[in-house]
C-alpha cells in the first residue's frame, strides 16, 4: 500500500513536469512564434491555410469564431455518418462487418465530433479498418483540435484590450493538429506498437491454442487510433473493452505512457492559460483549485479499491482489492489511477470496467463528470470549463463585498454571468432530465443491467458521461437501444455546444472591454483564497445540483452493502 | 456562413488526407518495419501452427495446464468483454462463491485469491497473480507425474516483477507458463495434450 501512493506521486509528478514544458511550447505555437519543429512543419501548415483560403487570416470576433467551430464540426459529423453508414461497400474491410444502422451510426458520429467518443458499438465487431482510420481516428483528432482553439480563443477574449476579437479558428486548429496532436500521436504510436500494440492491415488471426480448441485474434490499425484517442481526450478505443484490452494496452508502460497521455494536454492548458494572461500565477491557481479537487478523488478510489468488496469476504470467503473487471497487471492502484484521470479529464478510456467498481468509487467517478469535466476536464475543454465556474466565483465575491467582480483586469458584468449560468444549465438538463427520463419510460428502462440502486447509477453515468463528454461507460448499460443513441446523441450535443457558444459569447463580450489596472481593492485571483472560494464554487455549484440523485445511486447502493443487502 | 463553408471543406478534406490516412499509414509502415512482430499482435508459432498470442489470455482446462482467471467471454479474442455486475449484484457474488468452492476443490489451498474468483475487464487477461500459480502446482504436477518441486520452482522463474519494481503488480503469464511445463514434463504418449 504505502509504496502504490508513491506510485500515484510519480505519476502526477511526471505528468505535470511534462506538461509545463509543453505549455511553454504551446505557448509559442498559439502565438504565431517560430518553435523547433517549424522548419519541418511550417510548409504543410501554410498549404493547409491557402487550401482554406482568405478567411483562414482574418481575425474572427467571437460569432464568427463561432460559426467557424459550427460549420467545422457539422462537415466532420456529416462526413463520419456517411462512413460510418457505407463502411460495408467501402475498402479495407477484412472482416465483411455491415454498415452501421442509421441511429447507431448518428450516435456515434456525434460522439466523436464532440470528442465524447461515447462507444454504442464494439470497434473489433462493427468498424471496418477504414472506418477507424478515416473516419474515427480524424475527428480524434480534428475535435481535440477544436477544443483547443477554443480554449484559446477565450483566453484572448480576457487580454484583448477592447477590439473584440478572439483569433482564427482555422489558424488555430490547423497548429493545434499539426504542431500539437500530430507530432506527439507518431511518436506514441510506435512506442504503443514496441510495446506489442499492433498496427496492420491485416484482418483477424485464427490460432489453435495447446489444448487443441479454436481462438481468433482481431486486430489492426490499433497504435495509431490508441495514441491519439488517449493524448486528445477523446477515449474511442479500437476495441470495445477499450485499454482494459491486452492488445490495445499490454504492459505496465504502456499503461504508463497512455495514463500520462489523459491529462497532459489539459494540465498543460492551466498553465498556457497562465502565460497568455501574462501572469503565471493566475495558472498555478486554476491547476491549484483543479489539482485539490483530482487529488481528492483519486484517494478515495484508490482506497476504496484497494479495500475491495466486503460482500464478496461474506460470500465467498475471498479478501483482497476488488479485482472484477480489472486487469492483474493493472491491479488495484493502476486501475483506480486510470479511473480517477478519465473521468476528472473528460478522456473516456479505462482499463478496468468501470460498472464492477465499488460504489463510492462510482459516486466520485460521477461527481467529477458531473461537476463539468473541469477537473482539468478535456483538452481546451477543461480549461473554458473551469473559466465558466471562475466567473460565477468572482461574481459571488463581488456579492459578497458589494463591488463590481472583476477577473485580469476585467469586469465582470450581468451579460458574462448571464451566460455562465446558461452554460452551466445545460449539466443538470442533460443529466438530470434526460436520466429522469431514461428512469420512467420503458423503452429507457430496458438499457439497464444491475437490479437496486446500482441500477440507477448505470443510468445517471451514462448521461453523465454523455453530457460531460467523457465517453466512459457503466458498461452493463444497453446503450445500444435507439432510444438511448438518439437521447444520448442530443446529450452530447448540449454537453458540447451549449457550452462553447456561451463560452465564446463571454470571451467576446470580455474582448470588448479594456482591462482596468488592478486597485486595492481588487481581489487577488492568484492566492490561496481564490483558490478555496473557486473550489466551493464548484462543490456547491457543481456537486449540490446532483446530490440527491446520487443520494438514490451510489450512496444507496454503500449503504446496502454495509448492512449485507444484495440485488 | 457561406464564409466558412470553404475553409471548412477544404480543412477537414486536408484533415483526412494527413491525419486518417497519412499518419495511420506511415505509422503502420514505420511500426512493421521497427518491431514485425509486436506490429502482429505478438503471435506464438509452433512450426506453422500459430498456438496463440504472447498478450492474449486462453481457456485452459486441463488438469496438466495452468488455469486462467474466470472469462465473461469465455476468451473469445474476436469479442472481448466483462460481466460489468456492481459489486451488490446477487447473481455475480452467487458465481464468484462458486468459483472459490470450485478453486478450494481442485487446488485444496485454504486461501483462495481473488484473481481467480474474479472476471477480467477484458475477458483476455493473460496473467494471473504468482499466488494464484503457486496454488495451481500441486494438481499440474500430480496430473504430470512431476516433482511438486521442480513444477513450483519453474512457475516461479516465469513470475514478472513489477514494471521499476514499483509500478503494475507481480503476475505469471498463464499461456508461457504451459508452454514451459509441456516442454519441460511432457505427457506420457497415453495422455494425449487435446484432451481437456
Amino acid at each position: 500500500m504505502p509504496s502504490s501512493y508513491l506510485v500515484l506521486i510519480l505519476y502526477c509528478a511526471v505528468t505535470v513536469g511534462l506538461a509545463w514544458l509543453l505549455a511553454g511550447y504551446m505557448h509559442r505555437v498559439f502565438t504565431g512564434r517560430r518553435v523547433w519543429p517549424s522548419p519541418l512543419i511550417g510548409p504543410l501548415e501554410r498549404a493547409c491555410l491557402a487550401a482554406a483560403g482568405p478567411a483562414a487570416a482574418r481575425p474572427q470576433g467571437w460569432a464568427a469564431y463561432g460559426a467557424a467551430v459550427l460549420a467545422f464540426n457539422l462537415a466532420g459529423f456529416l462526413f463520419l455518418y456517411a462512413v460510418l453508414r457505407l463502411q460495408g461497400v467501402l475498402p479495407w474491410n477484412p472482416q465483411g462487418i455491415a454498415p452501421m444502422p442509421p441511429d447507431l451510426a448518428f450516435n456515434t458520429a456525434v460522439s466523436f465530433v464532440t470528442n465524447t467518443n461515447w462507444q454504442a458499438y464494439s470497434g473489433e465487431v462493427q468498424l471496418s479498418h477504414l472506418a477507424q482510420m478515416v473516419g474515427l481516428t480524424v475527428q480524434n483528432f480534428v475535435s481535440a483540435a477544436t477544443g483547443m482553439a477554443v480554449a484559446v480563443a477565450v483566453i484572448r477574449g480576457f487580454v484583448a484590450r477592447g477590439d473584440g476579437r478572439v483569433g482564427n479558428f482555422w489558424t488555430d486548429m490547423v497548429r493545434a493538429v499539426l504542431y500539437v496532436l500530430l507530432p506527439i500521436s507518431v511518436l506514441v504510436a510506435l512506442a504503443l506498437v514496441w510495446q506489442g500494440v499492433p498496427q496492420t492491415l491485416g484482418g483477424a488471426v485464427r490460432a489453435v491454442t495447446l489444448e487443441g480448441a479454436e481462438q481468433i485474434i482481431a486486430q489492426g490499425p490499433a497504435a495509431s487510433q490508441v495514441a491519439i484517442k488517449q493524448l486528445g481526450t477523446n477515449g474511442g478505443g479500437f476495441f470495445g473493452v477499450n485499454s482494459a484490452h491486452p492488445l490495445e494496452n499490454p504492459t505496465i508502460l504502456s499503461n504508463m505512457v497512455q495514463s500520462v497521455l489523459i491529462l497532459l494536454i489539459p494540465v498543460a492548458f492551466c498553465f498556457l492559460f497562465g502565460r497568455m494572461v501574462g501572469d503565471r500565477r493566475q495558472g498555478w491557481a486554476i491547476f491549484a483549485a483543479m489539482g485539490v479537487l483530482f487529488v481528492a478523488g483519486l484517494v478515495l478510489i484508490h482506497g476504496i479499491e484497494q479495500a475491495g468488496n466486503p460482500m464478496l469476504a461474506e460470500a465467498a470467503g475471498v479478501t483482497g482489492p476488488n479485482m472484477e473487471g480489472k486487469e492483474v497487471r493493472f491491479g488495484a492502484t493502476l486501475s483506480a489511477l486510470w479511473a480517477q484521470a478519465t473521468t476528472a479529464a473528460s478522456n473516456g478510456s479505462v482499463n478496468a470496467m468501470h460498472d464492477s467498481f465499488m460504489p463510492l468509487s462510482g459516486l466520485v467517478m460521477l461527481l467529477n463528470m458531473q461537476v463539468g469535466e473541469v477537473i482539468f476536464g478535456g483538452v481546451g475543454a477543461g480549461l473554458y470549463g473551469m473559466l465558466l465556474y471562475v466567473v460565477l466565483a468572482v461574481f459571488l465575491a463581488g456579492l459578497m463585498v458589494g463591488r463590481t467582480p472583476e477577473y485580469l483586469g476585467k469586469k465582470i458584468e450581468g451579460r458574462e454571468v448571464t451566460l455562465a449560468v446558461l452554460a452551466f444549465l445545460s449539466m443538470p438538463l442533460g443529466i438530470l432530465v434526460f436520466s429522469a427520463l431514461s428512469a420512467v419510460v420503458p423503452a429507457g428502462l430496458a438499457a439497464v443491467q444491475d437490479a437496486g440502486p446500482h441500477g440507477l447509477s448505470e443510468i445517471l453515468y451514462a448521461y453523465s458521461s454523455a453530457t460531460g463528454n467523457n465517453g466512459s461507460a457503466f458498461a452493463g448499460f444497453g446503450a445500444a437501444a435507439p432510444f438511448h443513441t438518439t437521447l444520448q446523441g442530443l446529450a452530447m450535443l448540449l454537453g458540447r455546444y451549449a457550452i462553447i457558444i456561451p463560452m465564446l459569447a463571454i470571451a467576446g463580450s470580455l474582448a470588448m472591454k479594456r482591462p482596468a489596472p488592478a486597485t486595492a481593492g481588487t481581489f487577488p485571483t492568484h492566492g490561496p483564497l481564490f483558490v478555496t472560494l473557486l473550489v466551493i464554487t464548484v462543490l456547491i455549484l457543481g456537486a449540490l445540483t446532483f446530490f440527491p440523485a446520487l443520494v438514490l445511486g451510489p450512496i444507496a447502493e454503500h449503504v446496502s452493502m454495509l448492512g449485507g443487502q444484495s440485488f | 456562413m457561406n464564409d466558412h463553408i470553404r475553409p471548412a471543406l477544404a480543412s477537414l478534406g486536408l484533415m483526412i488526407l494527413l491525419t486518417g490516412l497519412a499518419y495511420p499509414l506511415a505509422v503502420t509502415g514505420a511500426g512493421q518495419a521497427l518491431f514485425p512482430e509486436e506490429a502482429h499482435a505478438s503471435l506464438i508459432r509452433q512450426g506453422d501452427r500459430i498456438i496463440g498470442s504472447a498478450l492474449v489470455g486462453q481457456a485452459f482446462a486441463a488438469p496438466h495446464h495452468l488455469h486462467p482467471r474466470p472469462s465473461a467471454v469465455d476468451y473469445d479474442a474476436a469479442a472481448a468483454g466483462a460481466s460489468n455486475l456492481g459489486p451488490t449484484s446477487a447473481a455475480l457474488l452467487a458465481e464468484q462463491a462458486a468459483r472459490a468452492e470450485a478453486f478450494r476443490a481442485a487446488t485444496g489451498a485454504a486461501r483462495v485469491p481473488v484473481d481467480a474468483v474474479t472476471a477480467s475487464g477484458s475477458g483476455l487477461d493473460p496473467h494471473i497473480s504468482p499466488q494464484n500459480a503457486a496454488a495451481q502446482a500441486a494438481r499440474i504436477a500430480a496430473a504430470r507425474g512431476a516433482p511438486e518441486a521442480e513444477v513450483r520452482r519453474l512457475i516461479a522463474a516465469h513470475v514478472e516483477p513489477r514494471w521499476l519494481g514499483l509500478f503494475g503488480e507481480p503476475r505469471v503469464n498463464v499461456l508461457r507458463v504451459n508452454l514451459a511445463l509441456d516442454a519441460a514434463f511432457p505427457l506420457a504418449p497415453t495422455a494425449p495434450a487435446n484432451e481437456g
